[in-house]
């Protein structure tokens, strides 16, 4: 069964609420972290529903709806949502609070808030959804195992529309985190140069994402989705390279077949290592582009990764500042997602133009 | 009676996050669930915690909790009856 | 792709015993494991009867004896207990044989550390030992669960707060269905928090005594803490090894009640729904059903939604049932798991369990639960029900082979 990207919404780091596919590229010149821009809010949730909201709720909730929007679904069969560290601004909130006021006399909002599927709860509350309603909280696989549901809900003909996304947040305390365990850059970057930044660390990023996976082609199909494989901490670079051509067989395709690799290289000189020894050997001859200096490396960032591919596929061209590698390209067929968090979760996702 | 009820809307905004509106868009009468500003349970919650950490008010049962928490009024009438008794 | 898909192995620690041997038997003995908390460090240690493992850090560590020393949560330790168990239950000894997985639930994931990194943290940035961090996120447990049984196929984390590992264990039996795993490991594992306590303490639904799940006097829930996960496989994978079944799991449904973030609809929309949506898969009829173990937390809402939606389903046929929570407290996310574990029980030993504490009827309902161990009555299919805030409800239906 085909399976079609019918629509999406994405508040992240680059001006993407409103439909545009990065027109205007936002420049960091010294930056260790991206912020979200975000769209008015009042536009899109009502003051009181948005009341308990915090933002990862409230960027999830408006991805969701603009998706909902673009697709003209009123009511999903199914919303499944990924998201690497859940609701955390609510859970430092009800920390604090607890040792603050010495476990006495809390507020509940907070801990209500901080339970992870609260994204997913929300979206369905507001809309009156009272279909499957899923949350995966898994590092780097948590937006795939998300997709992967979707796809299998598809296929086994118990959905036409699956809303399907990801969200994650960034706060103050969680970049202290990551600063401090070394996953950051040391020094300030221009985010724009973060592939060639050539030292250990990356940048922190946030987004929320969410596409309308269908099993019917609109006039608004952005591509088809073919497959998702996602692999756990290989061994070394070949497991890696084996794990893709086995991917591109099993979809009847090999590695001519790939237009694009659109890669999840983060500027970690540690971790970047897999992506350029692919880009010397299976990928020596395809045209290779890559989207984390723009959206900053998070758990869920292979959302905004493949919401970027959807748009290439659709405008059949791939924006300068993202381009790594170029080959004269007439038509953008087949573009292959590679990313991987942290050496650990490693992902997949093949998608063709329709 | 009036400076409770000013003092305590501003207090209800704050615990329950309502940033659009102002002391003025809250009718000290009209009931504070269901109807009139449309809370909920959580609401009722936090409003239980104001009451208690604020006035060192506790209310111990859900029928007390719907009588007290009716509306701003009821609040502020059994806020002054508290301090009275103290 | 009408894979039927089978239990064979089951692996669980919590309040009442660390293992499926030890469970059944205090569950026999009507040994409950409610108390005031031995290891958890809070305030309100005297305040809220709870389901404590009854094993410290250093001894679960034991328990585990983990491949390389590394940083472990509470959560993680429990959780490899207990799918260890299932593993070694199912008979599985070569991993690699077939296309295996693992699905983990968890809602506190490593909080329990969280809890001791935090304080120093909001002091001053600089400290709070970052080794008692980067355990936090759900992930955590289960990818060291995955490593100590040397799982790589599949590896997920689900956490939808109480219907967690119910979850897991639906979208195993999916992804066997759908033939992308032949066997995989799933259900759930919680710790007891200072966080989860004090939560549920703001939310007032803590019961200060003993909870009495579907009592009219009933005041609230016990928190409690465990694992447990079941082995999932397919019919192909049973013959070539000749497996021994425990049970088939029949059908599966999920929905959400879209009512309120933490209530209940009052007239059960979700639970019917989820229920129904079971029975559609199962392909079987609400009087197939000998037994449902009920989510049964002891809360107001809760007992009431559930007992409607039960009430509204089964008629007058409705079916014995009651709550083990009396047992083993609210393990939140692992519920499903320590549940499906019990459902399991049922079927191979024929047995109903009790629903402790329960002595007066509520007035709302015309059901009530059992409140004696029954071993006389045929227990062919059974229902679980697992509903979870955000109004995620999950319900699985365990039959007899």
């Amino acid at each position: 069964m085909k399976i079609y990207i019918n629509g999406t919404g994405n508040i992240s780091p680059q001006k993407t609420f409103n439909g545009e596919f990065l027109d205007k590229i936002i420049e960091h010149e010294q930056t260790d972290h991206l912020n979200c821009v975000e769209p008015i809010y009042k536009d899109y949730i009502n003051p009181m529903a948005a009341r308990r909201m915090s933002k990862i709720i409230k960027n999830g909730y408006c991805a969701a709806k603009i998706c909902l929007q673009e697709a003209a679904i009123d009511n999903p069969d199914a919303i499944i949502v990924g998201t690497g560290m859940g609701c955390i601004e609510d859970t430092e909130k009800f920390l604090t609070s607890i040792i603050e006021n010495d476990e006495k006399l809390l507020n509940p909002t907070p801990f209500i808030q901080s339970t992870h599927n609260t994204i997913a709860a929300q979206i369905a509350l507001l809309i009156k959804c009272h279909n499957y309603n899923f949350t995966y909280v898994h590092r780097g696989f948590s937006f795939e195992s998300a997709m992967i549901d979707a796809m299998m809900m598809l296929n086994e003909n118990k959905a036409s529309n699956v809303l399907t996304g990801a969200s994650d947040e960034l706060t103050n305390n969680f970049y202290l985190i990551l600063k401090r365990l070394g996953f950051l850059k040391r020094k300030s970057i221009n985010n724009l140069q973060l592939s060639s930044s050539n030292s250990g660390g990356t940048i922190a990023g946030e987004g929320s994402t969410f596409f309308m996976l269908s099993n019917k082609e609109t006039e608004k199909t952005y591509a088809s989705l073919t497959g998702i494989s996602t692999f756990f901490k290989p061994t070394d670079h070949q497991e890696i390279s084996s794990k893709i051509n086995k991917f591109l067989s099993q979809n009847n395709l090999n590695i001519q077949d790939i237009d694009l690799a659109l890669l999840g290289i983060n500027g970690d000189k540690n971790f970047d290592a897999p992506y350029y020894f692919l880009m010397d050997t299976i990928f020596k001859n395809t045209p290779s582009a890559y989207f984390k200096h723009l959206c900053g490396e998070y758990h869920t960032a292979s959302a905004f990764g493949f919401w970027t591919g959807i748009n290439i596929l659709k405008n059949q061209a791939v924006p300068q500042l993202l381009k790594l590698k170029e080959y004269p390209i007439t038509e953008f067929k087949n573009i292959l997602i590679y990313n991987h968090y942290q050496n650990i979760n490693h992902s997949l996702f093949l998608i063709r133009k329709c | 009676m009036e400076e409770i009820i000013i003092q305590l809307k501003k207090e209800i905004i704050e615990a329950l996050n309502l940033e659009e509106m102002s002391p003025d868009d809250i009718d000290a009468d009209a009931p504070l669930f269901i109807e009139g500003l449309g809370l909920d349970s959580i609401d009722a919650l936090e409003l239980n915690v104001l009451l208690e950490k604020k006035y060192g008010i506790k209310i111990n049962t859900a029928e007390e909790g719907k009588k007290v928490l009716h509306s701003v009024r009821s609040m502020a009438e059994h806020i002054l009856n508290h301090q009275k008794k103290n | 792709m009408s894979e039927r898909v089978f239990i064979t192995g089951t692996g669980i620690i919590c309040a009442i015993g660390n293992t499926t041997q030890v469970v059944l038997e205090s569950i026999r003995q009507s040994k409950h494991g409610i108390g005031f908390p031995t290891f958890l460090n809070t305030i309100h240690q005297f305040d809220f009867p709870v389901g404590e493992v009854k094993y410290s850090n250093n001894e679960l560590y034991d328990l585990v004896q983990p491949k390389k020393k590394t940083n472990l949560s509470r959560t993680a330790l429990l959780g490899m207990i207990a799918a260890k168990e299932a593993l070694k239950n199912a008979g599985i000894e070569n991993i690699s044989e077939f296309r295996t997985g693992l699905i983990s639930a968890t809602t506190v994931g490593g909080m329990d550390k969280t809890e001791i990194f935090f304080p120093s943290f909001i002091n001053n940035p600089n400290s709070g030992r970052l080794r008692n961090i980067i355990t936090h996120d759900c992930g955590d447990s289960t990818e060291q669960i995955a490593e100590h049984l040397g799982i790589k196929d599949y590896i997920t984390t689900i956490s939808t707060a109480c219907s967690s590992s119910a979850n897991a264990i639906m979208l195993g039996a999916r992804l066997i269905k759908n033939n992308i795993l032949d066997r995989v490991v799933v259900g759930g594992t919680d710790a007891l928090t200072k966080f989860t306590l004090n939560g549920f303490n703001s939310l007032m639904i803590l019961d200060k005594s003993h909870c009495r799940p579907f009592d009219e006097t009933r005041n609230g829930l016990n928190l409690g803490e465990g694992a447990g996960f079941v082995i999932l496989e397919s019919e192909k994978s049973i013959k070539i090894n000749n497996k021994n079944i425990i049970c088939e799991l029949k059908g599966y449904g999920n929905a959400c009640d879209a009512f309120h973030q933490t209530a209940s609809s009052p007239d059960g929309y979700g639970a019917c729904l989820a229920i129904s949506k079971a029975f559609e898969t199962s392909g079987l009829n609400p009087e197939d059903i000998d037994y449902i173990n009920a989510h049964g937390t002891g809360t107001p809402n809760n007992d009431l939604t559930e007992g409607k939606a039960i009430e509204k389903i089964f008629g007058n046929k409705d079916p014995m049932f009651s709550s083990t929570k009396s047992y083993t407290g609210h393990t939140l996310a692992a519920s499903g798991g320590i549940e499906a574990v019990f459902s399991c029980l049922a079927i191979q030993h024929q047995l109903i369990f009790p629903n402790l504490n329960f002595s007066n009827q509520m007035k709302e309902l015309e059901i009530s639960p059992v409140n004696t161990l029954i071993h006389n009555k045929p227990v062919r299919n059974v229902l679980s029900n697992s509903f979870g805030f955000g109004g995620n409800n999950t319900t699985l239906i365990f039959s007899k082979y």
